[in-house]
Formats: structure tokens, sequence, C-alpha cells
């Protein structure tokens, strides 16, 4: 046992989480010996030491988000979260079983609703939901994909099992700070990458811009794609620059869009350019003033019409929101052997229906036990925690929740697994959840080897949103790939040597990504047909 | 490319060289007027912030006053932090385009400006910082970025502002009555070994003014600048014309160095606040019809909505 990692012992034993780094008997587990080694040999002045000029390096290249107007780093954490190449087997399969069963869902959902018919989910689940948006009901989107990019949050709790805690299929975003934690991490503790292999993380631009030139309407020959962002004040903005800027796209804002004949058009200096593709980073109801909010300026008006008329495609689609209701995530499950005929790889946490009476009985008893979640929420927001509310809160909650049953679900309190954490100058546990990224392209489904390890920073505590003070780390998938990532007959990634990682990343990958465009437009377009109905939505 | 992104570019180009310009400014100026009688130091203060175009909010015009408008205001856009805020903010909008090098300099100068302190020691050490960080920020974009569409907005803003800056150095010596020598001015400029090389030992303020005015080789002498921004207007629209220009801004830059070029060099020093107020208001009229014709676009608001 390193001497650094002595208080660590004694600050684990009687807590109820699953430690990632070691067991009960305080054995590194498999995965964490090198890392546990390489900390070990270092002062405690050395990982400050390190830890500042991690920090500094954020600062200095700006990888921050918006807090309440000011600009802060990321905090990123010394310690990686490390998943052998097992436990990343489950995870990544799992993933890709949840995004294929949503994309068939959302499919449904926006079409016949086969799912309501065979009485697989209630009808008002659908119907009431704040994200079913009715203005897309009826037309599946040009390129045949509504999911493009999905974020699906994974914890692991008190037994070591991996459990799904939420979808996020709308914009989920922290992609960027996988890309620039394996950055820093890199350059901050170098001997940690010597000798083991690590997977690269670098390839997920290059994947993203495959999926979305791959989905572009068909009449476009050479699509265009662009970034669509609300701004330089959206908490976001430093991952849509960077994921523009790593993709070589143009990255806009509403005004600079224009909708001409239910075509869009960006203003540039040469007069007004055609758009294919629109990965978009703004909230469904800011799109398109003039099916949603008429006050926002964000979007442009006229985006739905277009995208409508197939002439242009938004990613993700509008109205996937209701993939992501917290009461439509209780029923995935159900929904992964209706429409895949599997059995979930990766299982839910408990999840209580508070407008079933038997079950809101039992949580209204149980108020002081139980997360309390609004359905919609997300980043932490309006969440209650039962065990460290006070009496007056729960009695606030309890009002809320019999006012709305549909608008929130329980869950029981899970103890998330901790890492090891350096703060105060000490390694002590803190609790971690996991983002993992999925890329579809509607021909696979890719997931970024490893994701976003958030960590809440206050001892004790299970909220890890950057908004409430959370922190990261970088997060470590070992070992070679057992499947190719790529389509058959493409090229293996350049880079598997983790110890090299450059950012910009080589010029070549556009050509390459042209190539392969070309690859599945030979290949793969006629099976995913565009059925482009005027009509209008009859629910 | 998008227009806003354009507008972002040019005006980047603007304040890195506004922030070089007054650096180098202020850091002659700020040692010449510390070394007079505190009387005298008032009217020299009024002079050189008039020439700059800043008036102190409480129309306090002592030292720590200018130091305070020139060097540390970040709500004054003409100031050293003003210039690098307004640079930094502009590349973060553009962060996509600009290189990663470019923006990685700009916004570590951006954090490095609030170490240093704000009195006169600390105020000389931020010129020659800043200076050397302006230095750094044009090497990345020189070697990081393509020569582009972008590279030219940027390159262009760059040369329109570096014009204005020196015809302003010169203002602040041809209007001065405390002594401001020439060979501070070039130094100012950091021309001085540049100017002996070709003048040799033959120094006078004739040949000293000719030289930041007209030379046709020294990046920074005002000739050299309008040529510059000449030749980017040129390639950011080459169409030939028979007759005029369509270009508003190549016509207002190319009339500003041709009454400069083919004027008496040896009648300059006469009339030079005139040709100096020339080339300040060219400047800025070149300015706007670049935006007019390249930004504008940006500028349309398509939707309302709950506002109408």
């Amino acid at each position: 046992m390193p001497d650094l990692f002595d208080h660590y012992a004694a600050d684990m034993s009687g807590a109820a989480a699953y430690d990632e780094m070691f067991t009960a008997d305080q054995r590194a587990r498999p995965g964490y010996e090198r890392i546990g080694g390489v900390l070990g040999e270092l002062s405690l002045s050395d990982v400050n030491t390190r830890a500042d000029s991690m920090a500094r390096s954020f600062l200095d290249r700006g990888v921050t988000f918006d807090f309440a107007g000011e600009e802060r780093p990321f905090p990123l954490d010394i310690v990686p979260r490390v998943l052998t190449a097992g436990e990343w087997d489950v995870i990544e399969r799992g993933v890709k079983q949840r995004v294929r069963a949503l994309e068939c869902f959302l499919d449904d959902v926006y079409g016949e609703q086969r799912v309501v018919a065979d009485g697989i989910v209630p009808r008002a689940l659908i119907t009431s939901s704040a994200h079913f948006h009715r203005a897309v009901w009826g037309f599946r989107p040009p390129g045949g994909v509504r999911i493009h990019v999905a974020g699906i949050d994974v914890v692991r709790d008190q037994q070591g099992v991996f459990r799904v805690l939420e979808d996020n299929v709308r914009v989920p975003s922290g992609v960027s700070y996988v890309i620039e934690n394996r950055r820093a991490m890199a350059k901050g503790l170098p001997e940690a990458f010597m000798s083991q292999p690590i997977r690269a993380v670098e390839a997920y631009p290059r994947h993203l811009y495959r999926a979305l030139r791959a989905t572009a309407p068909e009449a476009a020959e050479d699509p265009v794609v662009v970034v669509l962002t609300p701004g330089v004040f959206n908490s976001a903005y430093f991952e849509h620059t960077l994921l523009a800027g790593l993709m070589g796209v143009e990255l806009v804002e509403g005004r600079d869009l224009v909708v001409r004949g239910d075509k869009v058009y960006m203003r540039t200096t040469d007069g007004e350019q055609r758009v294919d593709v629109i990965y978009k980073r703004i909230d469904d109801d800011f799109v398109d003033p003039l099916h949603f909010r008429s006050d926002s300026a964000l979007g442009c008006s006229g985006l739905v019409n277009a995208a409508r008329a197939g002439n242009v495609t938004i990613a993700n689609a509008i109205g996937n929101g209701v993939a992501d209701d917290k009461l439509t995530y209780s029923y995935v499950p159900e929904l992964i052997r209706y429409y895949l005929g599997e059995e979930p790889v990766l299982p839910n946490v408990d999840t209580y229906r508070l407008e079933e009476d038997e079950a809101r009985a039992y949580v209204l008893d149980h108020l002081d036990e139980l997360v309390v979640k609004p359905v919609d929420g997300s980043g932490g927001k309006g969440l209650v925690i039962g065990p460290q509310a006070t009496a007056a809160e729960l009695e606030e909650l309890r009002a809320k929740v019999l006012a709305d049953p549909r608008g929130w679900i329980a869950q029981p309190v899970l103890q998330l697994s901790t890492v090891p954490t350096f703060a105060d100058g000490e390694f002590s546990p803190r609790h971690v959840d996991l983002r993992p990224f999925a890329v579809n392209s509607g021909e696979d489904v890719y997931v970024l080897p490893g994701g976003l390890t958030r960590v809440a920073m206050q001892k004790g505590s299970l909220i890890v949103n950057s908004s409430q003070g959370g922190g990261s780390k970088d997060t470590w998938v070992l070992g070679q790939p057992q499947t190719q990532d790529l389509d058959p007959g493409q090229a293996p990634p350049p880079d598997v040597d983790s110890s090299v990682h450059t950012w910009p990343v080589s010029a070549s990958w556009q050509d390459e990504a042209d190539s392969d465009q070309q690859q599945q437009q030979q290949q793969g377009r006629a099976a995913a047909p565009t059925t482009r109905t005027g009509e209008e939505p009859s629910c | 490319m998008l227009s806003r992104i354009a507008e972002s570019l040019f005006w980047i180009g603007r304040y890195v060289e506004r922030a070089d310009g007054v650096a180098r400014i202020l850091d002659v100026h700020l040692e010449r007027i510390t070394q007079l009688p505190v009387g005298e130091q008032e009217a020299e203060v009024r002079r050189i912030m008039a020439v700059m175009g800043v008036e102190p909010a409480d129309g306090d015009y002592s030292v720590r006053s200018m130091i305070h408008e020139l060097a540390w205001n970040k709500d004054c856009l003409t100031s050293i932090s003003g210039s690098l805020h307004a640079a930094r903010e502009n590349a973060r909008r553009a962060r996509e385009t600009v290189s990663s090098a470019m923006w990685e300099s700009l916004n570590s100068t951006y954090y490095g400006l609030g170490q240093h302190r704000r009195d006169v020691v600390g105020t000389f050490r931020v010129c020659h910082w800043t200076v050397e960080r302006m230095a750094t920020v044009r090497g990345q974009v020189q070697m990081t970025m393509s020569h582009d569409e972008s590279w030219m907005f940027l390159s262009l803003g760059a040369a329109i502002e570096r014009a204005d800056m020196t015809s302003r150095l010169l203002w602040t010596r041809s209007t001065s009555t405390s002594g401001m020598s020439w060979v501070s001015i070039l130094h100012c400029a950091g021309a001085y070994e540049a100017f002996l090389r070709t003048r040799y030992g033959t120094f006078s303020d004739e040949s000293a003014t000719q030289f930041l005015l007209l030379d046709r080789l020294f990046p920074r002498s005002i000739l050299h600048a309008l040529t510059t921004a000449e030749e980017i207007l040129v390639n950011l629209e080459p169409g030939i014309q028979r007759v005029g220009f369509k270009d508003d801004a190549r016509r207002i830059i190319g009339e500003a160095r041709t009454a400069l070029e083919f004027h008496h060099a040896e009648d300059l020093i006469a009339v030079l606040p005139e040709h100096l107020n020339n080339v300040q208001a060219a400047c800025a009229r070149a300015s706007e019809s670049v935006g007019a014709k390249y930004f504008s676009h940006a500028l349309e608001a398509s939707w309302f909505g709950g506002m109408l």
C-alpha cells in the first residue's frame, strides 16, 4: 500500500459505497495497480504541483464552463477512473442496446405508436410528456436517424453492479471534457500512460462528423455540416467551439442562418451558403420561433418546416425529449424487450412511478428514505434527497408530488461508487458517475471508450453536476478494443498508441470521412428510406 | 466564411495591433513625463490623451489617471487592458476558426494581465510584456493559421490599425512642446536600428519623419501598413474592373496611400498634422466600408417574435 493512500483506508472503512480502486481489505482492484504504483512514487508536493499545472493549463486553454456569468475551469482530478476491458464491454453493449431501443421507440412515438397499441406503455405517457412535440409527428427525419448522439448516465451500486441512471438523447454535453481531460492527463501523469494500453478518445469528432454526413438529406451531394450554438453565454459554449473546430465545420448562431423556400442557408462573406446538416446544441423549445417559443432569437424561424420538407437534417432530432422523460426511463427495460427481443444488458435503478396509486402511497410514507426527481429535470435541478432534506423541504415536496404525480419519480438513495480524489492535500473517497457517449450513424452505434466521469467534489455529496460544483476525472478503458470500431473495410484508427495525443487531430481525417461517406452512400442508403409527409399531425 | 466570424477576426487583428501600439506609445511617453517637473506633467498628459482620443472620467489629468486610462481601464477600448479583453472576447466568439495556439496565447495573456502591479513600475513592465505577448500572438497567427480568407480579415484589421497607431505616434511628437526626441519616437516604433541602418548618421527630424511615414520596407511605417491593407483588399476581391473601384475600402486606402507616396518628401513636415489627420480619417472610413461590404449580413435580425 503506497504511503499516500494510508489515510484512504481509514476514510473508506465503514462507507457503504463500492470503491472503484480498493477492495474492502484495501487491495488495489484489477486495472488500478499501475496508477496506484505511479501515484505512490510521488511525494505530496509532487502531486500538488502536477494538479496545479493541470488546472493552469485548463485555464490557459479556456477549458471552462460558464457559471453564473463567470468562466470557470472545469476541475479535473489527478486520479483517473479506470475500467477494465471486461467492465467496459458490459457498458458498451448496454449503451448500444439502449440507444437502439430508444431510436425504435422514438420512431414509433412519432409514427404508428405500436407500443401503445400493444399495451407496453400507456398512451398518456407520450401525450403528457412535456417534450412530445406534435409539430414533428408523422414524418421521418431525412437520414432516418433521431438519436445521433446519446449520453447515457451509468452508476455503480453498492454491489458493484452498473446501472443506468438516466438517458440523455436531446443535447448531451460533456464530451469535450473527455477529450481535454485526456490531453491534460497525458501531460500531467505521463508515467501512468507508459507500458499500459489505454484506449484513445480522440476519434470522437471523426465519428461524429461521419455520422452527421451519413444522415444528410439524400439530395445533398457534398453535405455541409454546421454546429448550432446558442452563443458565447451558454454554459457549454467551450464544447461547441471544440466540436466545430475538431470537425472543421462552421459554428453558427441562429442569427447566422436564414430559411428561404424551406431550405436553410448561412450568411457568409460570400453571400448565402446552403446548409444540409445542423448539429443543434440548443433545446428544442428555442429552435424555431414559428413552432416553439416565439420570444426566442436563439434559433431560426422556418427550421422545422425545412426539416419536415426533408431539406435539412437536424441532429439530434426535434422531439427526442419524450425518450429522456424519467417516466419513460422506467419503461426502458420493457422497451428493449419489446423492440429488440433482448434482455437489458444494463439494469435500471429501481424506480417508483408516482402516478401509480400504490407506489405513490409507499413513496409518500418513505419520503425521507428516497430520492425524488422531476421527470423533465436535468443538471440535478429540483431533485430532493430524502435523508438529507429538512422536514419543511419534505412537506413542500409532498405537496408538489400530490399536485402533479406525473411530474415526479422516486428511487432508493443509491450510494454511488467512490474513487480516490485529491482534495485539501490528501486522497479521500468521492462519489462518481459515468456518462459514456454514443454516436449513431444509422448504420452502427459507436461508443467512445470511457466517457465523462463526473465527481462530487464535496465529501459525502452525491451530486456530481458541474452546475453544482462537481468536477471530473479522466476515464481510462484498458486493453485493445475487441471489436473494430469502424465499418468493415474501413482502415483501423490511425492512433491506438495512447501515449500520444495531439490536438487538433491529423489533417487527413476529413479525407477518410469522405471516402467513408461514399461507402455509406453505396452500401447503406437504401436501408434508410425517408418518408416525407406533409400531413398535419392527427393526435 | 460566416460574416459574423469574419467581423470578429477583423477586430482581433485591430485590437492586437492596438494593444501593441498603445503599449509602445505609453511606454515611451510615461518615461519622459515622469522626468518632468510635476507642474508640467498635466499639460503633457492632456496632450497625449487627446491624441489617443481618451478622456478621463473625472477630469483628472494626472500621471496616475493616464496610466489608468491607457493601460488598465478595461472599459476603455483604447487601453491595453481594454484592447486585450476585446481581442480575447472576439477570439472566444471565433474560437473554432482561429488556431488553438493563437487562442491560447491570447487567452493566457488575458489571464496574465491580472498578475501585474498597477503602479508606474508595474505599468512599464506591462508595456514591455504586452509588446512581447502580441508578438507571440502574431507569430502564432502567421504560422498556425492558413493564409486564407480568415487570415486576410485578421491581417486587414491589423494593417489598418497599424497605420492609425503610427500616425498617432507621430502626432504625439509633432505637437510636443517639451522636447520629445525623434530618437524616442523611433525607439517607440521599434524602428531605431532599422532607421540607422537605412540613413547611417544623417539624422534629422525630417529623415525620421520620412522613415515612419514613407519607408517602403519598414513594417510599421504608415505607407507600408496602407500598402499591406490595399494588397489584402485586392486579394479578398481580385476581380479586375476597367474603370474605378467597386470596393470603397480599396479606394479610400488607395487615396490615402497615394497622397503620401507622391507627395514631395521634403515638404512633409510642414503639412504633417494634415497628413496624419487624413490617415486617421481614412482608416476609420475604410474600416466602416469593410464592415458594410463584408459583415453587414450578420447584423440583419430576422425575427423578433414576442417582441413585436
